[in-house]
C-alpha cells in the first residue's frame, strides 16, 4: 500500500507548530517511515506535488491571497487539519480584529504603503472546511503523534474535550484560584497542553481556546471577588485564542 | 448529630495514650510498610509517602471557605489541626490515571497482558472520619458489589488504616449533619485522638481490629482511663457543636420533589461546569476509557481515567449529549449524590467533607443550595 501523503502548510504565524512537529524526535523516523512527507518546506526543500491525503495547517488567514491559497489547499486534500491556535482562532495577531488596522500598520512599518493586509486575522475553518482541529500554542506533541497514529490506523483520534480543570484535577494540581487566588482561565479553556502552567503555580492563559460551554460570566464574578480588576480581566482574554468567539465575547464585556 | 457512643470497647484491645504520633510512624516504618500521611505541598495539605516523621505538618491550620483554601501557623505544638485537602485518599485508592492493560499483535496473535500493578503494603496515616465514611463507600461499590474492581479491593486489603479524629471542624465542614464524624467509631485498625494540651497526655489510641491490636501491644504506653475517653468525647462534641453548615434532613424525598426548581438555572448561571466539585469528591467514581496505540498499530493499551459528569462528553450517546445543559448536569451531579444514591447503594453519596464547597472555584456552596432548594416549593 502506498505510504499517505503528507503536506505541512504555513499562514500567519510563528513556526512553532511546526516546530513541534519536528520535535516529535522520538516518533519522527518512524512517521517518516510510514508516511510520505510530500510538502513541508520548514523540513525539506522537496516539495512534491499534490493531491496530499492529509495536510496540517497551521497560521491565520490575513491577506486576500491567504484567502486564495487555504482555497486551493483544501481542494489538494483529502484530510485536513488546522494545528495551533493561529490556524483554530486567529492567534495573537487577531488582536487587530478589534483595533484599527490602518493605525497600527502606520506605527509599526516603516513603509506602511507597502503592507497589504485583511483588517482581520482569521482561523482557517472560518474559509474552508476543516475536518479537525488540535488547538494550542504550540499544538501538543503527543496530539499531532496521535493524529498521524489514528490516521494510520484508520480511526478516529482521541483528542481531549474536557476542561482544564479536569487536568489539574487528574494531576493533583491544587486549584491555583482556591489555594493562592491567582486569576486562571482554565475552568474555561479546553485541557490538553498537559498542565503546564498551574503545575507551577501559574494561571491558565488560555492556549487551547475556550472549551465548550465556556461559562465566562460565572468566572467573571469570581474574579471580581478575588478584586481583579476589569483591565486585568480584558487582558486575560487578550492572548493568543482572543478572537475565539467565546474569549472575544469576554474580552468585550471588560472595556 | 446522633449521639457519639462510647468508644471504649470498640478495639479488641484497651485504649492506650501515647505522647508523639511519630513513635507510631517509627513502628510501621520499622515493619517495613510505605506510610502515605498528610503532607504539605504546593500550599496545601494531601496524603503523600512519608519516610521522614519529622514531615508531618505540625503547627499548620488550613482556612476554608466556598472557593477558598489557605494554610497558614496555628499553635505550634499541635500535631493535627488541618482537616481535610484537595485531593485526600481517593487519589492513592482510585488513582485518577490507570493503565488497566496493553496489547501486542505478533503474526496473527494477539496477547493482552493485565497492568495492574503491586501495591506495598501500606498504611494510610491520618485518615479523617470523614474520609473513612467515603472510603467505606467506594469500597461497597468497587468491592462488595457484583463487579469487583479487584485492584481497588487489593489495595484496601494490603493497607492499614490509622484514623486521626477531628478536633477542629472548618467552616466547610459538616460530616455531623450526614453523621460521618468529627469521631469515627469504627472501620478503621487505629484512632488517635490529639487531646487538649491541659489533659497531660497527648494521644488516645484505640483499636478497632486485630491488626490495631498488634500496634498497641508493640506500642506500650500507658492504659487509657475513663478520663481520657471523657476528654476524647469532649473534644468529638466540641468540633461538631462549632459546624456551622447543616444538610437538610429531608434532602433525599426533598430533591425528587423539586427536579424543576427555578433553582437550577439559578445555580446553572454561576456553575463553572469545569467538574472540581465532582473530582474533588472523596465518593465520586466516574471514569472513562481511553485506547491508545503506537505508529505500528502493532501495540495497544487501554487506560482508565477520572471523568466528571460535568464533561459535555460524559453523557454523550449517538445524536448528542443526553443533559447538554449546566443545569441539567448540576442536577444530575447533586441529586444523585445526596438522592439516588440512597436507593442504588443504601447510603448518601455525600460524607459531609466540604471539599466540593472549597475546591470550587467560584465558591458553589452544596449546603447552601441543598437550602434553598429546600425552601422552594415542591413541583
Amino acid at each position: 500500500m502506498a505510504r499517505p501523503k503528507l503536506a505541512v502548510w504555513k499562514f500567519a504565524s510563528c513556526d512553532g507548530c511546526q516546530l513541534s512537529i519536528l520535535d516529535c524526535e522520538d516518533e519522527l523516523l518512524a512517521i517518516a517511515d510510514r508516511i510520505d512527507i510530500a510538502y513541508f518546506p520548514e523540513a525539506s526543500s522537496r516539495m512534491a506535488p499534490g493531491p496530499y491525503d492529509l495536510s496540517l495547517v497551521e497560521g491565520s488567514i490575513t491577506t486576500a491571497d491567504d484567502v486564495a491559497r487555504i482555497k486551493d489547499i483544501r481542494d489538494q486534500s483529502r484530510t485536513l487539519v488546522a494545528i495551533g491556535a493561529c490556524a483554530t482562532a486567529g492567534g495573537i495577531q487577531a488582536l487587530r480584529n478589534t483595533a484599527d488596522v490602518a493605525e497600527w500598520t502606520r506605527l509599526v512599518y516603516p513603509r506602511p504603503e507597502y503592507i497589504e493586509t485583511l483588517a482581520t486575522s482569521t482561523a482557517i475553518a472560518d474559509h474552508v472546511r476543516v475536518d479537525l482541529e488540535l488547538h494550542g500554542c504550540p499544538v501538543s506533541k503527543a496530539q499531532l503523534v496521535e493524529l498521524v497514529t489514528a490516521v494510520l490506523a484508520g480511526r478516529r483520534p482521541q483528542i481531549p474535550s474536557a476542561v482544564q480543570c479536569v487536568e489539574c484535577k487528574r494531576h493533583g494540581t491544587p486549584c491555583v484560584m482556591v489555594s493562592h487566588g491567582t486569576p486562571c482561565l482554565g475552568p474555561v479553556t479546553r485541557a490538553g497542553c498537559g498542565n503546564l502552567c498551574p503545575s507551577v503555580g501559574r494561571g491558565c492563559y488560555g492556549c487551547f481556546g475556550p472549551v465548550e460551554g465556556a461559562n465566562t460570566d460565572a468566572l467573571a464574578a469570581q474574579f471580581r471577588r478575588l478584586g481583579l480588576p476589569e483591565a486585568a480581566q480584558r487582558a486575560l482574554y487578550g492572548g493568543v485564542t482572543c478572537a475565539a468567539p467565546a474569549f472575544a465575547a469576554a474580552r468585550g464585556r471588560h472595556d | 448529630m446522633e449521639a457519639l457512643p462510647n468508644t471504649a470497647d470498640a478495639g479488641m484491645t484497651r485504649p492506650r495514650l501515647i505522647d508523639d504520633p511519630r513513635d507510631l510512624l517509627r513502628h510501621f516504618l520499622g515493619q517495613g510498610y510505605r506510610i502515605l500521611a498528610p503532607q504539605e505541598r504546593d500550599g496545601v495539605i494531601d496524603p503523600a509517602p512519608l519516610t521522614e516523621p519529622e514531615a508531618l505538618p505540625r503547627g499548620r491550620v488550613d482556612d476554608q471557605g466556598p472557593g477558598h483554601y489557605r494554610l497558614r501557623d496555628g499553635d505550634p505544638d499541635r500535631w493535627f489541626d488541618y482537616v481535610v485537602g484537595p485531593s485526600g485518599w481517593k487519589a492513592w485508592l482510585y488513582p485518577a490515571r490507570r493503565k488497566l492493560w496493553s496489547a501486542e499483535r505478533t503474526d496473527d496473535r494477539l496477547t493482552f497482558r493485565d497492568a495492574t500493578t503491586a501495591w506495598p503494603k501500606t498504611v494510610l496515616f491520618g485518615v479523617r472520619p470523614c474520609e473513612l465514611a467515603a472510603i467505606a463507600r467506594q469500597r461497597r461499590i468497587f468491592a462488595e458489589g457484583p463487579y469487583v474492581d479487584t485492584a481497588f479491593a487489593e489495595r484496601l486489603e494490603r493497607s492499614i488504616i490509622v484514623v486521626v479524629q477531628c478536633a477542629r471542624s472548618a467552616p466547610t465542614c459538616f460530616c455531623a449533619s450526614m453523621d460521618t464524624g468529627p469521631r469515627a467509631v469504627a472501620g478503621y485498625d487505629l484512632a488517635l485522638t490529639e487531646l487538649p494540651a491541659d489533659h497531660g497526655a497527648a494521644f488516645l489510641v484505640e483499636s478497632a481490629s486485630q491488626a490495631g491490636d498488634d500496634v498497641l501491644h508493640t506500642l506500650g504506653g500507658a492504659t487509657a482511663r475513663p478520663r481520657d475517653h471523657a476528654a476524647a468525647l469532649d473534644l468529638s462534641r466540641a468540633a461538631a457543636a462549632r459546624q456551622t453548615r447543616t444538610m437538610p434532613d429531608d434532602i433525599a424525598g426533598g430533591l425528587k420533589l423539586r427536579l424543576e426548581s427555578p433553582v437550577w438555572a439559578d445555580i446553572a448561571s454561576r456553575c463553572l461546569t469545569c467538574g472540581n466539585c465532582t473530582l474533588a469528591c472523596p465518593t465520586c467514581f466516574c471514569s472513562d476509557v481511553e485506547e491508545v496505540s503506537d505508529l505500528s498499530g502493532d501495540h495497544a493499551e487501554r487506560w482508565q481515567l477520572w471523568d466528571s459528569c460535568f464533561n459535555s462528553d460524559f453523557s454523550f450517546i449517538h445524536g448528542g449529549p443526553v443533559r447538554s445543559s449546566p443545569a441539567a448536569r448540576y442536577r444530575q451531579w447533586m441529586t444523585h449524590k445526596l438522592s439516588y444514591w440512597h436507593d442504588q447503594f443504601g447510603s448518601s453519596g455525600c460524607v459531609g467533607c466540604g471539599r466540593c464547597i472549597t475546591w470550587c472555584p467560584v465558591g458553589i456552596d452544596l449546603v447552601a443550595e441543598a437550602d434553598r432548594l429546600m425552601a422552594e416549593g415542591t413541583d
